[in-house]
């Protein structure tokens, strides 16, 4: 069937920021349906709150909303546009649900808009599980014993007829929040309540739990004309019970027969056709009874997951790009295979390789969270490896991960610790594994301990033997053993510590072995039909001759005769390092192109746009360590390296890299270590004339008061050895400085803590700018809106500036320039500042990309990535034309997203160590209401009316009045704890006291709970009283109710109430933004 | 304990990998298999008689192998190649390793090479003759062995795999949990000229209402037709369609007589019959994802295949109507007539391994004997 006439314009809904189950795989889906549907001519839409993808920028769709996925909203964009049909399988879960409430609220009626790829009823049957159930029983397949309920008396009814263990789920969810295993009465009511809480429909599913059986899933597409492929088989490593975003998977399925996965594959075929997905992908899960073989259904995605991202970097089959050509009416055989290019999409990959996703999680943000691992999803990232074998791809997959693990490490645990680790899932079980099979015991009892295949354990068991081989061995380590460990993904960095070398004495001699990697493709096809696509991965593998000539291995890597550069990607996502990395590789890799240089990128990341074959000339999908960099290295020879894009990742290679003869481009690695290393930036900024907080640095107790009482207290500490502002925390006393070093951190010769004066009150301001080395311009300067002592990172901020003095700013991008002139930066650089009093102080400098570059690239309309990447192969910024700061005449601010929902027990205080997983970016005319978008786009819904309850620390009462007063004046009534009411009372506002939860019942948390409260502010009193507030922050965020636990939060978000209800929201597209800056917009003098 | 193994190909490339299965010398047409699963449905497919499978997924045998999944009484194959053989399964079903199991059937298998090069070489090269060896290790001596191989050109491998004597089949299609199902209602006589036949078309001819009697590949059609059945099947089975002139000719005898299902060499004697021509393919198709389009609906199928040579389109013209065509390459995938009561496809719809897409096709077979009876 030939593409669709009758619509012109198509509306597709992202999936808002990254938030834990729900990545950057909606990024890279996404992006492939938009390039696929303008490519066929339509005038697509697009509306993301999320500034960091590389679908919003502004090439992409025709009309780019950077605006909040809320059904208003999204409204507004139709009203606007007039969509023909809306897709909305490639935004993820939100996008679904926002999809579902138009339809429901009657809106794509009322504007004539059709949706494509699901229909209402098909994304209904999937998701509701009831109706899924009574779907799955029509066609003769099983689901486990289950039931829906409303409210705990409907569990109870429920309960009955089911055995314990129990899993507990809210319907309509994504990443399985609130999703847990009950084994008795007592948990099972608690996890219901729980459920019932995070549900949007305020409704449970209440399952048999299939603990112990193995985890399957299929991707599963299906065309116009009902023809049903499988994309890809994944087998999940662990069992049932655990979230499969949690589970290492492998794909293909490892221990299937035939005569298995064809019955599965025939289940899936019928429940696409059965749920009524028209065209697409969908993703299936099944459980199997590992005793009998006996198959129950899971459930099912009627759109794109992260598992089809997984599946499509997988298999090279493009999920997203063939589901967005479906939905427009072509059918698969009308579509050629990119990579074979001869043949059609309609056609199941088969590979010739295993692959195996580990995920990542970030437990050390959040020491109180359980790390258990259940139906909850709790990872933020993943990383992918491909290699001919499992064992060479679980090594790859291990490297890749970025935790300073380079095989299956000791664990040093007593036996029944081991065990322990065994028997509970945990996100480190792969190397107990290990652990316990060095110290004998059987596969048996591993896996009657943790429920795994035996075949994984086997083959774990494999590498442990060789390990043992290699560790005997020792110095008479043989070519054909040193060849078994390469072939088996073994890392030069771990044999070298099995005996006792450095990783460069193992490349040593694996070069004299003549031991090196080929590189195979991936190709969809197993080698059948050749590949146009240097999509590659390496391997070990043994050459083959021709009897009587020399030998040679078959590597398909065909390097080019091209000038090439190598772009190192940014790895697993984790927090601190995000899209927004991933955003600025792949802007790198198009500006390459553009500069008619090759570009090869090097990611292990499957989530990410990066590592989609069509984005760069070349992919090279391997972990980035310096061993496999430094062998693409030589296999491809390029011109240089970049790896100021990919954030802290390739940044650690950029020394061993360069002392390796590589050619780092753009600033060099010295200039970089001149910002990183303590005392050469104290240097610097002396030569400067530049002032920084005080600070010093402490190796003992007694060392750490001397410096604390040169200082005066309050004061920033943290340990010298960690990076990312882990174990950060701000301490107002001795007492303080004391509990830190006594519990927190050991002060030691070797790991000194670093003790910096704490500008308490000072704001911060964030400045990203751009240097060829003769010019330096400002991209942008942000003013965060909390106040220092917030990470950079957390803290929503404003672009431009919404308090501070012009004069201010000024020095701000003065100091900027001084030093990235003195460093001598060819590219990007940011610095951070405190301003107290008009006081400027430098925080930090990093001579690299920030995580705010896309966001800055869209305030001002200027790819900042991109021009840097031309900076660094030599261009001028005269060249380029970007030679003046571009200031909006409009405000954008960002806000951050937090994952705090996914982790019971944890506290959602902001502090120096940072903790959110994603961002959203409001843009309005004005800050009240670009920051009440932010707000939205969060999830932090702003109320217009009721009742905000306020309790402040004594230091901010005199600055709460006037947010109060504003919120009164907006028509709020202010509910406050005894202490703040009295305060505001005196000060004529009316406040409403309420009790404490430790003055007796009932008291605000009831008030919560029971709905009355539209909005919380509530600042902490210091580290020793937080648990009092603890309940009221939990319980806020557990039912939805928007707070601010700063100041100058509560602040903003008066002013954008009030913003709100004077003037409303209005939607307008990021291409009309970026019109009005050719004429509007205001620079500053160079 | 890792003993060497070298296979050797006519254009003089030697792999040098470890043995597995059983040791010594065989020699064979080398092809490749890109099924991700059922190694033993395809060790067992007589249709590889003459012929080493090199089995392009790198772990093979991780399931084992269990007196269930056989598509004969013995594995055919002459050789075995893999990546990396599983030497401990992990399947409820398993009975034995897929090690164990080449040794007990003398199958001598070679593991450790790097089996995507072979398959490109062979892509790139076309199928040919080799020879594995694990007691035979000079690797010139293998080239020149593997020189002398005759090629499967010309050559009739029906009559060593053929059944000896006529049997009744009763077995159905294998379903999960039950095993092997028992028919009762059987209302359709069907005899099926056993070239090499798959037990899965018995089953699938049985499940659906088949009362289903294998003959020899030579037995006359004379004889056939005195058994009065509703329809013949022609099965699969290995080499040369246009060396076995004893099956075309008998076949030549049924059209018109009888309804006739045809599969892969059973399709390709069919084509020979009606007058057409065949050839051989430059490394053939064998695998479990193939898309054929079958042309009256326009619905795409993903197919099981395994033949090394194929029906010339441009033969059919005037004598047969195409019905089915592969889209990788457009070859000719289905044909049939329309004054007589046949049809035929070259791949396979009886799966065992494979997916069941055309299972459909044993469907319109009773209904095409159902119009004619």
């Amino acid at each position: 069937m030939p593409k669709r006439e009758d619509i012109r314009r198509i509306l597709i809904i992202g999936s808002g920021p990254i938030v834990i189950g729900q990545a950057c795989e909606f990024d890279y889906s996404g992006t492939q349906a938009c390039k696929a549907l303008k490519e066929e001519g339509y005038r697509v839409i697009l509306i993301n709150s999320n500034p960091a993808t590389i679908m919003t920028d502004p090439d992409f769709a025709d009309r780019t909303y950077i605006e909040p996925i809320t059904p208003e909203m999204v409204e507004a964009v139709i009203r606007k546009e007039r969509p023909d049909a809306l897709l909305p399988t490639l935004g993820g879960q939100t996008a679904l649900n926002v999809a579902v409430k138009l339809a429901e609220e009657g809106i794509l009626d009322r504007y004539g808009v059709e949706m494509i790829g699901a229909s209402y009823e098909a994304i209904k049957k999937a998701e509701d599980r009831e109706l899924f159930k009574e779907s799955m029983e029509r066609i003769g397949l099983r689901v486990p014993r289950s039931g829906c309920a409303r409210s705990i008396d409907e569990a109870m009814k429920v309960l009955e007829g089911i055995e314990y263990p129990i899993i507990i789920r809210p319907s309509f969810t994504l990443g399985g929040t609130g999703g847990n295993i009950a084994y008795n009465r007592e948990e099972f009511e608690e996890y219901v309540r729980l459920g019932l809480d995070s549900s949007p429909y305020r409704e449970v599913l209440i399952e048999e739990s299939l603990i112990g059986w193995k985890e399957f899933e299929l991707e599963v597409m299906r065309d116009g004309r009902d023809n049903v492929v499988i994309i890809c088989s994944i087998e999940n490593l662990d069992p049932m019970g655990i979230h499969t975003g949690d589970s290492i998977t492998v794909a293909p399925a490892q221990t299937l027969t035939d005569k298995e996965y064809q019955v599965m594959r025939d289940a899936a075929l019928a429940i696409i056709r059965e749920i009524g997905v028209d065209t697409g992908g969908s993703n299936i899960q099944f459980a199997v009874n590992p005793e009998d073989g006996r198959m129950m259904v899971i459930e099912m995605n009627p759109r794109v997951s992260r598992s089809s991202a997984l599946a499509s970097k997988a298999t090279g089959f493009p999920i997203a790009k063939i589901a967005a050509k479906l939905a427009v009416g072509y059918s698969l055989d009308e579509i050629p295979n990119d990579i074979t290019r001869k043949t059609p999409a309609s056609f199941e990959p088969t590979i010739d390789y295993v692959v195996v996703k580990i995920p990542r999680f970030a437990f050390e943000k959040f020491p109180e969270a359980d790390q258990t691992l259940t139906t909850q999803m709790k990872s933020v990232g993943e990383v992918m490896a491909i290699g001919r074998t499992f064992k060479e791809s679980l090594h790859k997959a291990i490297r890749s991960l970025e935790i300073e693990s380079y095989g299956l490490e000791r664990r040093q645990e007593e036996m029944d610790r081991i065990r322990e680790r065994l028997r509970t899932p945990n996100w480190e079980r792969i190397w107990y594994i290990g652990e316990a099979m060095r110290r004998g015991m059987d596969v048996d009892e591993i896996h009657s301990l943790t429920s795994i295949d035996r075949w994984f354990l086997d083959q774990i068991r494999e590498l442990v033997l060789l390990e043992e081989s290699i560790r005997i061995k020792g110095d008479g380590l043989d070519r054909e053993t040193l060849f078994r460990a390469k072939e088996w993904g073994f890392s030069d960095r771990y044999i070298a510590a099995l005996l006792g070398l450095k990783e460069e004495d193992i490349r040593k001699r694996r070069e004299e072995l003549s031991i090196r990697p080929v590189y195979k493709r991936v190709d969809t096809c197993a080698a059948e039909f050749e590949a146009f696509t240097p999509y590659l991965y390496s391997s070990y593998e043994r050459p083959f001759y021709k009897a009587g000539e020399g030998s040679g291995g078959d590597c398909e890597a065909q390097p080019t005769e091209r000038r090439k550069v190598l772009i190192l990607g940014g790895g697993p996502n984790r927090i601190g390092q995000g899209i927004e990395f991933d955003y600025c590789c792949v802007h790198a890799s198009y500006a390459l192109r553009e500069e008619g240089i090759e570009s090869i990128m090097v990611n292990c990341n499957p989530e990410t746009v990066s590592t989609d074959y069509d984005t760069s000339d070349r992919l090279y999908f391997e972990p980035l360590t310096l061993e496999d960099v430094l062998n693409i290295v030589e296999k491809e020879r390029p011109m240089g390296v970049i790896l100021q894009f990919g954030g802290q990742t390739p940044l650690k290679l950029a020394v061993p890299l360069e002392r390796h003869g590589v050619k780092v481009l753009g600033t060099p690695p010295d200039s970089i270590d001149r910002a990183e290393d303590r005392e050469r930036f104290d240097q610097l900024l002396e030569d400067l004339g530049l002032k920084r907080p005080r600070s010093g640095v402490a190796r003992s107790l007694e060392e750490a008061e001397r410096v604390a009482d040169l200082i005066g207290y309050p004061l920033m500490v943290r340990p010298s050895y960690v990076l990312g502002g882990r174990a950060m925390e701000i301490v107002h006393s001795r007492e303080g400085l004391l509990r830190y070093i006594s519990q927190a951190v050991k002060a030691s010769p070797e790991h000194p803590i670093l003790i910096d004066k704490f500008l308490e009150g000072a704001i911060e301001l964030d400045v990203d700018a751009i240097s060829d080395g003769e010019r330096v311009v400002i991209g942008g300067v942000m003013e965060h809106i909390e106040e220092a002592g917030v990470h950079s990172g957390d803290s929503a901020c404003s672009l431009p500036p919404y308090s501070v003095r012009e004069e201010v700013v000024e020095e701000v991008c003065r100091q900027v320039r001084l030093i990235a002139l003195e460093l001598g930066v060819r590219g990007l650089i940011n610095v951070q500042f405190a301003v107290i009093n008009d006081d400027v102080y430098i925080l930090e400098v990093n001579p690299r990309a920030s995580r705010t570059i896309p966001f800055v690239s869209k305030a001002i309309g200027v790819p900042l990535a991109k021009l840097a990447t031309k900076i660094m192969i030599g261009r001028s910024l005269e060249e380029l034309g970007f030679t003046r700061e571009v200031i909006p005449p409009y405000t954008c601010v960002k806000e951050a997203v937090f994952p705090f929902i996914k982790f019971p027990g944890v506290d959602t205080l902001l502090g120096p160590e940072m903790k959110s997983t994603g961002e959203v970016m409001g843009v309005d005319g004005t800050f009240g209401k670009a920051f009440a978008k932010s707000q939205i786009g969060a999830g932090n819904t702003l109320p217009s009316e009721g009742k905000v309850f306020i309790s402040v620390r004594d230091e901010d009462k005199e600055a709460i009045v006037g947010v109060a007063r504003d919120l009164v004046e907006a028509g709020f009534t202010i509910m406050a704890t005894r202490g703040t009411a009295r305060y505001l009372q005196e000060r004529l506002i009316p406040a409403e006291p309420v009790n404490k939860v430790a003055e007796g019942r009932p008291h605000i948390v009831d008030h919560i709970k029971n709905g009355e409260v539209a909005m919380v502010i509530n600042t902490p009193l210091g580290p020793t009283s937080h648990r009092d507030s603890y309940s009221i922050r939990r319980t806020a965020l557990i039912y939805n109710v928007p707070y601010f636990t700063t100041i100058a939060g509560a602040k903003a978000a008066a002013k954008a109430i009030r913003a709100i209800k004077r003037e409303g929201l209005d939607v307008k597209a990021l291409q009309d933004y970026h019109e009005i800056l050719k004429t509007a917009g205001r620079t500053r003098r160079v | 304990m890792v003993k060497k193994a070298l296979l050797a190909l006519s254009d003089g490339t030697v792999f040098e990998g470890y043995s597995f299965g059983a040791e010594g010398e065989v020699c064979g047409e080398v092809i490749f298999n890109t099924s991700l699963t059922g190694y033993q449905e395809i060790l067992t497919d007589p249709s590889y008689r003459g012929q080493i499978v090199v089995m392009t997924y790198p772990h093979i045998g991780n399931y084992g192998t269990n007196h269930e999944d056989v598509e004969s009484s013995r594995p055919w194959v002459e050789g075995f190649v893999v990546k990396e053989p599983c030497p401990c399964p992990s399947n409820f079903r398993s009975e034995a390793s897929l090690d164990d199991y080449l040794k007990r059937y003398g199958i001598v298998g070679i593991a450790g090479i790097d089996t995507r090069a072979l398959t490109r070489h062979i892509r790139e090269e076309g199928a040919m003759e080799g020879v594995i060896s694990t007691i035979d290790l000079d690797p010139e001596s293998l080239v020149r062995k593997a020189r002398q191989l005759p090629g499967l050109e010309g050559r009739d491998l029906v009559r060593e795999v053929t059944c000896e004597r006529p049997y009744k089949w009763t077995e159905g299609v294998w379903e999960p949990g039950r095993g092997y199902t028992v028919h009762c209602e059987l209302n359709y006589r069907v005899v099926v000229y056993d070239f090499g036949v798959k037990f899965n078309i018995l089953r699938n001819l049985t499940s659906a209402g088949c009362e289903v009697t294998v003959v020899p590949a030579s037995t006359p059609a004379e004889e056939v037709l005195k058994m009065r059945p509703d329809g013949v099947m022609l099965s699969n089975g290995p080499g040369d369609p246009a060396a076995v002139t004893y099956a075309i000719e008998n076949i030549r005898r049924l059209i018109g007589r009888v309804p006739i299902f045809g599969i892969c060499l059973g399709h390709q004697l069919l084509a020979l019959a009606l007058g057409g021509r065949t050839y051989k393919l430059k490394f053939g198709h064998h695998g479990g994802n193939h898309p054929v389009m079958d042309l009256k609906t326009g619905k795409v199928e993903i197919t099981v295949q395994n033949h090394g040579f194929a029906v010339d389109l441009d033969s059919l013209k005037g004598l047969a109507e195409l019905t089915h065509i592969n889209l990788n390459d457009r070859t000719v995938e289905g044909l049939s007539l329309k004054d007589h009561p046949l049809f035929s496809v070259q791949y396979h719809p009886e799966a065992g391994p494979g997916p069941h897409d055309s299972t459909y096709l044993f469907r319109r077979f009773v209904e095409l004997m159902e119009r004619c009876g």
